[in-house]
C-alpha cells in the first residue's frame, strides 16, 4: 500500500518518496515535532507576556499627561531599548543571545535553548501590543474614575486592563503567532520542531513531502491559535450587543 | 439658603506658557449654595467645562482656592484628595460608563473602590437601581442600553457613595429632549430627596430654566454675571445675558438697524393679548420678529422680539404702551450689525 503510493509520488517528481512517508507516518515524528513546535514559543510568549505587560502599562500611564507620569528621561530610555531589540533581525537577535541563553539554561542548542531569544525578541513587542491596546482606552472613563477617587493603581487594575481586555486578547493572539513564527525561524540555528524539519529535511535534503507537510501543519497550527483567540475576544467583548445571537438560538 | 457648599475664590486657569497660553479662566469667584441647583451657562469655548472640573480637581487651577464643604481642595494631598472626590459625584455627556460591566456591577464600582462587602454593595447598588427607574436593566451591559438610561445608569453610580455635590458636566448634550427632560426630572428629584447640592454646566438654556435656581453666565473665561434665573430671564445686564434669553433661532443679523424692542412676560401673563391691545388700543402695528415661552419653575415666562414702527411718535406711543403693563418688562435690542 504505502509502496505503491510512494510510487505513485516518485511517477510525480518525488524523489525518495518512500523514505519521506516512512519519516512522516513513524507516530513519534510529527507529534513530537509538533509539541516541540508549540512548547517553546508558548512558553516564550507568557515570559513575554511577564515582561511586556507591565512594560507596555507603564508606556501609557508614565507618559507626560498620563495617569502616573513618570520622569521623562526614564521613558526616553524605555523607548529607545524598546525600539532597538524590535529592530534587530530576529536571526540575528538569536545569534546575539546565545550568551545569554548559555547563561541561563547552560547551553544555547536545542528547542529549550530557544525560549531565551524568544522571550528577548518578544518582550518588546508585547509591550508595543499592549501600549497600542491600552491606548484605545476612552479618556472619559478613566477621568470618571478619577473623579471617583480612583488611585492610579485601581485604574489600571480596574478600568484600564479590564476595559481592554478583548483588544489585549487580539495582541495576545497576535503575539502567540509571530512568536510561534520566529520559533520555526529557530529551527534553522538549533531549535526543533516543524520549523527545524522543514529546514533541515524539507529543504537541506530536498525531501518536499516533508516540507510541505510541515508548512501545512504549521499553517492549521495558525488557524487554529487565531480562530481561539477571535472567539475568545467576541466572547468576552461586552460592547458587542450579544441579545440577538441569543434569540436566533431560542427562536 | 443655608451655608455656601462650594465656593470659588480667584480661581484661574492658564493651559500652556509663554505666547501660546490661553487663559481659560480667569479670576471665577461663585459661591454656591448647599442643597441648590446652581447653572453654569456659556456658549462653547467660554471655559465652563474647566470650570466644573476645577471643582473636584481633575484640572488644577493655576490660581486660586476652591473649597468645597469648607475644605480647601487646592491645598489635600493626593491622598486626601482622591478621599474628598468621593463625595463629589460627577456626570458626563458621554456617561463614560464602564463597557466589559454590567449595570450592577457599573454601580457597585465605586463602592469596590472603598472596600465595600460585595453583598452589600449590590443591595445598594439595586436599591440605586429602583432610584433610577431602571432595575430590569441589572444585567444589561451598556452597550444595550439607551443614552437616556445610559445616563440614569451613571447618575446611579455617582450616587452610590452618598455625595454632597453632584457635577453635570453637559450631562444632557447628548440626548434628545424628551429625554433631557427625563433626566433633569431625575436630577431635580434627586436634589429634593436627597438635599445633593449640584452644579449643572450647559450650554442650553432650556435647561437652566427647567431645573436650575441660580444661575451664573460665563463668557470669555470670566462670569459675565450671576444671579436668579428669573431675574436674569427678565433683566439681563450683560450682552451674553441678553443673548442666552433671546428666543431661539432669530438670526440677529437680519434684524432691523433700530427700533427692536425685546419684552418678557414675567410670569403667568404670557398670553395675554399684548400685541393685539397694543394695535387695537394705540393703533400702532408692532412686527414680530421671535418668540418663545418658556417655563421657570412652574411659571410661563415669554419673551418676544417686537420691530417697532419707523415712525418716531408712533414708536414711542408704543414703548410708553408696553412699559405701563403689568409684569411686563421691555428694553431696547442694540444694533447688532456693527
Amino acid at each position: 500500500m504505502l509502496e505503491q503510493i510512494a510510487s505513485v509520488l516518485e511517477h510525480w517528481g518525488i524523489s525518495k518518496a518512500l523514505e519521506q512517508l516512512e519519516f512522516l507516518l513513524d507516530p513519534a515524528t510529527l507529534p513530537f515535532a509538533i509539541w516541540e513546535t508549540l512548547y517553546a514559543p508558548l512558553l516564550a510568549a507568557v515570559f513575554a507576556y511577564l515582561i511586556g505587560l507591565p512594560l507596555g502599562i507603564i508606556l501609557v500611564t508614565g507618559e507626560e499627561g498620563g495617569i502616573r507620569p513618570l520622569p521623562r528621561a526614564l521613558m526616553q530610555v524605555l523607548n529607545t531599548v524598546i525600539n532597538l531589540l524590535r529592530s534587530v533581525p530576529f536571526l540575528i537577535l538569536m545569534v546575539l543571545v546565545f550568551p545569554l541563553s548559555r547563561l541561563i539554561l547552560g547551553t544555547a542548542v536545542g528547542t529549550t535553548a530557544t525560549i531565551v531569544p524568544l522571550t528577548v525578541a518578544a518582550a518588546p513587542y508585547v509591550a508595543r501590543l499592549v501600549e497600542a491596546s491600552l491606548r484605545e482606552m476612552d479618556r472619559g472613563v478613566i477621568e470618571a474614575a478619577q473623579a471617583m477617587g480612583c488611585s492610579a493603581w485601581q485604574i489600571i487594575t480596574k478600568v484600564l486592563l479590564p476595559e481592554c481586555r478583548p483588544s489585549l486578547i487580539n495582541g495576545a493572539t497576535n503575539a502567540a503567532i509571530t512568536i510561534l513564527g520566529y520559533g520555526a525561524m529557530a529551527g534553522a540555528i538549533g531549535g526543533g520542531g516543524l520549523g527545524s524539519m522543514s529546514i533541515m529535511r524539507g529543504y537541506g535534503r530536498n525531501q518536499i513531502l516533508v516540507l510541505y507537510v510541515a508548512v501545512i501543519i504549521l499553517v492549521i497550527l495558525v488557524q487554529i491559535i487565531q480562530s481561539i483567540g477571535t472567539a475568545l475576544c467576541v466572547k468576552t467583548d461586552k460592547r458587542i450587543n450579544h441579545s440577538k445571537e441569543k434569540r436566533r438560538k431560542s427562536s | 439658603m443655608s451655608q455656601p457648599m462650594i465656593e470659588v475664590r480667584g480661581l484661574s486657569k492658564q493651559f500652556g506658557s509663554g505666547e501660546n497660553s490661553v487663559h481659560a479662566l480667569e479670576d471665577i469667584n461663585l459661591t454656591i449654595q448647599a442643597g441648590e441647583i446652581f447653572g453654569i451657562i456659556g456658549l462653547s469655548g467660554a471655559g465652563k467645562s474647566t470650570l466644573v472640573r476645577c471643582m473636584n480637581l481633575l484640572e488644577r487651577p493655576t490660581a486660586g482656592t476652591i473649597l468645597v464643604d469648607g475644605q480647601d481642595l487646592t491645598k489635600l494631598s493626593d491622598k486626601q484628595l482622591r478621599q474628598a472626590r468621593k463625595s463629589i459625584g460627577m456626570i458626563f455627556q458621554h456617561f463614560n460608563l464602564l463597557m466589559q460591566r454590567n449595570c450592577l456591577d457599573n454601580i457597585t464600582f465605586p463602592l469596590e473602590l472603598v472596600g465595600t462587602p460585595r453583598k452589600q454593595a449590590v443591595a445598594r447598588a439595586r436599591e440605586l437601581l429602583q432610584i433610577v427607574d431602571l432595575a430590569d436593566k441589572e444585567k444589561a451591559y451598556p452597550a444595550q442600553l439607551s443614552g437616556g438610561q445610559k445616563q440614569r445608569i451613571a447618575i446611579a453610580r455617582t450616587l452610590a457613595t452618598n455625595p454632597k455635590v453632584l457635577l453635570c458636566d453637559e450631562a444632557t448634550s447628548a440626548l434628545d429632549p424628551k429625554t433631557t427632560r427625563d433626566i433633569l426630572r431625575l436630577i431635580r428629584d434627586i436634589n429634593q430627596r436627597l438635599g445633593i447640592t449640584v452644579v449643572v454646566i450647559t450650554h442650553d438654556m432650556k435647561v437652566i430654566e427647567e431645573i436650575c435656581g441660580r444661575v451664573a453666565i460665563l463668557n470669555h473665561g470670566h462670569v459675565a454675571e450671576s444671579g436668579a434665573v428669573e431675574d436674569i430671564f427678565s433683566n439681563p445686564k450683560t450682552e451674553a445675558g441678553r443673548r442666552l434669553v433671546y428666543p431661539d433661532g432669530v438670526p440677529f443679523e437680519l434684524l432691523p438697524k433700530s427700533r427692536v424692542v425685546r419684552v418678557a412676560f414675567n410670569g403667568g401673563t404670557a398670553y395675554q393679548p399684548l400685541i393685539a391691545s397694543l394695535a387695537i388700543d394705540c393703533g400702532v402695528k408692532a412686527n414680530i420678529l421671535g418668540a418663545d415661552t418658556r417655563n421657570i419653575d412652574g411659571r410661563a415666562f415669554g419673551t418676544m422680539l417686537l420691530g417697532l414702527p419707523e415712525d418716531e411718535a408712533e414708536a414711542a406711543k408704543a414703548l410708553a404702551y408696553i412699559t405701563s403693563q403689568k409684569n411686563i418688562t421691555v428694553e431696547e435690542v442694540p444694533d447688532y450689525h456693527a
